[in-house]
């Protein structure tokens, strides 16, 4: 039945979080986008204290839709922060999404980045080359390869490492593994240095005959030529309403500074006036306000679906397509009406737009997000529409 | 609970509605718009089909399920995506009963809803638009004085539909208390109807210019009487209802232009293997979802009896530029072809554009 009513536990967490934001994230907010690298300790000692609630995730127990309120409230606090959370990031959720129990309890309390992403592949990602071998007399997969570009590969524990068991068999034989801390030859060989999210570590590993115990892989060891990737993909449905709800969180905390500045100089925004009576600034505002609900409201839909069980990647990929370029243009629209103040580090607006730039790139481009919409209304196959 | 699934009742309103509209309107759009003919016989099927009697309550001569706007705008988005001018004309009733519905006396349920119920399309509409580049419909220029027991109506209206043969005119003005609606007879000495508009699209749909002089009515026919009307609800419930119709436009153009790309060959291949293609396409399918959730909370929230003015203006200003956007595409993906009235896609484009410009010619 349609209703846009949200549950009183998602309300209750949105409201949490919010005092959050505003208690410590913005505050710190500035200060660790200048000191790329360095430790947050508030951010830890958030973690800490938050331990007794269940943590500020509470867990993946929450539902799809309560996930993406709350990274989008997490994200209008501060985008770097929320990926920097000590409580894991986006190899907890694939881990989630297709452990086994023994797995869960060996890996869930740990936290884990992912890493799929080599120098030679970002959006191809079915052309990784990073190799998995099963040594038969250890029973121990040797994983060898490069990663680029892993969030969090510095604070988190463990890395799941996409790994081909055949490269000549294409994308069925690409599986996941986790690959632990202290793991002999993984190597953390780069620290990025980025526009944006700065207090989010974005690292480059090797993988140099790194041997893991053979249960470590996820899912089924079984190369099925036929849908045997679609698993892997499928944790995309799942992380990328809440990639979208980072974007949206970003451009609303920009869209919000920006009404509340310009209201401080006698500029309110009408919803009842007719496009004559309209300044540039207004119009600007009003639309931007339409384009993040637009978004947001794609973005609910595909959450919802999961919580259903229903098959969403099309659903999911009009959010996150939606989100990632309505927060690049907003916020980049954001710092123009505020002038020269606007692009001055003094405010936070400039530092939105550097951040949330990146929700428009990472977990698939924008181009890939309309890709994989376009297969999907046209009924195309990948070799079809290239 | 946050949900965006229809439930029984709303599926079985969108698959008539959109079997009806295959059935009915499509045969009809391409010969409607070229000899700007309103086929008379459509619209009476859309009211055999008991859509004004069943937002009525019993009391008043319907067989009231539960009035929703969110049902209502469920079922223009199917209408309209089969053809808006007949989409529009068949619905202008609702012009005059939805604000008796929500703001009439009880005496005026009485006296004008049972019209409604009938066997026949009660032709009656309102006129709330007015022929200038800056209209606005917070700053109505006609206005109602109050004049020895009755009210004076003076002013200009344009883009009225069915005027000429209405026979009751809703005429929104500027009186005392704010803005106010009359129940005007088309017959009304003081009013005349002008010549039939020409626009760009809506050519099937019979468009008239309202002149009010010195039109005097009786003070009964003020809907709610003393209390009024709440026009700021009117206007989101009719805003609504336009998106829906939007949506029911961008989609049928982006359906055909789909259908298209994946037929038409160029350089050896369809063209929808081509990104260029492929992009518009996937853009204008994200693009009617977003339009379609924007229309629909806006009305959810009418139904709740809540103000949904923000809603309701975003979803509008949204829709209007969206679905310039996707007819425009529809166009550019036939290519040469669409601009040959042919194909229907030049239709849509032209219709597509009045969604900026219109405010109250249609409601929920
Ligand atoms: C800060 C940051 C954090 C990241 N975190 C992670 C992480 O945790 N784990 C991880 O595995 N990866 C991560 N990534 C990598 C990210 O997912 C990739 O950068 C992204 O998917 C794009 O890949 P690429 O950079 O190789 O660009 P390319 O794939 O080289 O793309 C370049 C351009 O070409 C376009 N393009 C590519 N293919 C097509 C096509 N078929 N049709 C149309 N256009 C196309 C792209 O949209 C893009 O605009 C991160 C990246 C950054 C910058």
């Amino acid at each position: 039945m349609i209703d846009f009513e949200l549950s009183p536990e998602a309300l209750k967490a949105q409201e949490r979080v919010r005092t959050i934001c505003e208690n410590v994230f913005r505050k710190i907010s500035r200060k660790y986008d200048e000191n790329e690298h360095s430790e947050m300790p508030e951010l830890h000692e958030l973690a800490e204290e938050l331990k007794g609630e269940g943590g500020l995730r509470g867990g993946m127990n929450r539902d799809f839709l309560t996930n993406v309120i709350v990274t989008e409230e997490l994200s209008w606090g501060d985008l770097g922060l929320t990926l920097a959370w000590p409580e894991g990031g986006l190899g907890n959720a694939a881990i989630n999404a297709v452990a086994t129990p023994e797995q869960k309890a060996r890996f869930g309390k740990a936290t884990a980045s992912m890493a799929i992403t080599e120098p030679g592949c970002g959006s191809d990602t079915s052309n990784i080359t990073t190799t998995a071998k099963l040594d038969p007399e250890t029973n121990e997969w040797i994983i060898n390869g490069e990663k680029i570009f892993i969030t969090g590969g510095k604070t988190y524990d463990n890395v799941v490492v996409w790994a081909t068991l055949d490269r000549s068999l294409g994308r069925a034989a690409i599986k996941s593994f986790v690959v632990e801390k202290g793991a002999p030859g993984r190597e953390l060989v780069k620290l990025e240095h980025k526009l944006g999210i700065r207090s989010s570590d974005t690292v480059a590993m090797v993988f140099n005959d790194c041997r893991i115990p053979y249960e470590n892989i996820l899912g089924s060891p079984e190369i099925k030529t036929r849908g045997g990737f679609k698993g892997a993909m499928a944790t995309f449905d799942a992380t990328r309403p809440g990639v979208a709800a980072m974007g949206i969180g970003v451009a609303r905390a920009a869209l919000d500074f920006t009404k509340e500045t310009l209201e401080k100089e006698g500029i309110t925004i009408p919803y009842d006036k007719g496009m004559h009576d309209l300044s540039a600034v207004q119009k600007a505002v009003l639309d931007m306000e339409a384009e993040l609900e637009a978004a947001r409201l794609l973005t609910w839909r595909a959450a919802t679906m999961l919580n259903k069980g229903v098959r969403n990647s099309l659903e999911a990929s009009m959010g996150k397509a939606k989100a990632g370029r309505m927060a690049t243009l907003v916020t980049q629209r954001c710092v123009e009406i505020l002038g020269p103040c606007g692009y001055s580090r003094d405010w936070l607006v400039e530092k939105w737009m550097r951040d949330c730039k990146i929700t428009d790139i990472f977990e698939g481009t924008g181009q890939i997000q309309m890709l994989i919409i376009a297969r999907q209304i046209l009924g195309y196959t990948r070799a079809e529409l290239k | 609970m946050a949900d965006f699934s229809l439930n029984e009742e709303q599926k079985l309103i969108q698959e008539t509605m959109r079997e009806f509209a295959q059935e009915e309107f499509r045969k009809l759009a391409h010969e409607s718009d070229e000899s700007s003919t309103l086929q008379e016989d459509a619209l009476e099927k859309v009211c055999a089909l008991g859509i004004f009697s069943s937002s009525i309550p019993e009391e008043y001569g319907g067989h009231e399920m539960e009035r929703s706007a969110l049902n209502t705008i469920i079922m223009a988005e199917e209408l309209a995506w089969g053809d808006l001018s007949i989409a529009l004309g068949a619905l202008s009733p609702l012009l005059m009963m939805t604000p008796i519905l929500e703001s009439g006396t009880e005496d005026q349920k009485k006296k004008w809803l049972p019209n409604f119920c009938g066997e026949s399309f009660y032709a009656s509409t309102a006129a709330l638009m007015e022929p200038r580049v800056s209209f606005d419909p917070f700053a109505l220029q006609t206005t109602a004085e109050e004049r020895g027991g009755k009210a004076v109506l003076n002013g200009v209206k344009c883009m009225v539909p069915l005027a000429d043969r209405a026979r009751q005119i809703l005429v929104y003005a500027k009186g005392a208390s704010g803005m106010e609606a009359y129940i005007v007879d088309g017959d009304a000495a003081g009013l005349s109807v002008g010549e039939r508009e020409k626009y760009m699209g809506l050519r099937a749909l019979p468009l008239f210019t309202v002149t009010l002089k010195d039109c005097e009515v009786d003070l009964d026919r003020r809907v709610g009487g003393e209390k009024g009307i709440d026009y700021n609800r009117l206007l989101n419930l009719s805003r609504a209802s336009l998106c829906a119709m939007a949506v029911g436009i961008s989609r049928a153009s982006h359906e055909y232009a789909l259908e298209y790309a994946k037929e038409r060959v160029a350089f050896g291949e369809p063209i929808a293997y081509r990104q260029s293609i492929a992009f518009m396409l996937a853009e204008s399918a994200m693009e009617v979802d977003a339009m379609r959730l924007l229309a629909w909370r806006a009305a959810w929230k009418l139904d709740r009896g809540e103000d949904a003015t923000r809603e309701s203006t975003l979803a509008k200003r949204y829709c209007a530029d969206q679905t310039m956007k996707v007819t425009d595409y529809g166009v550019q993906i036939l290519g040469g072809h669409g601009y040959i009235r042919e194909h229907p896609v030049e239709r849509w484009f032209r219709n597509g554009r009045s969604f900026a410009a219109l405010e109250g010619l249609a409601i929920a």
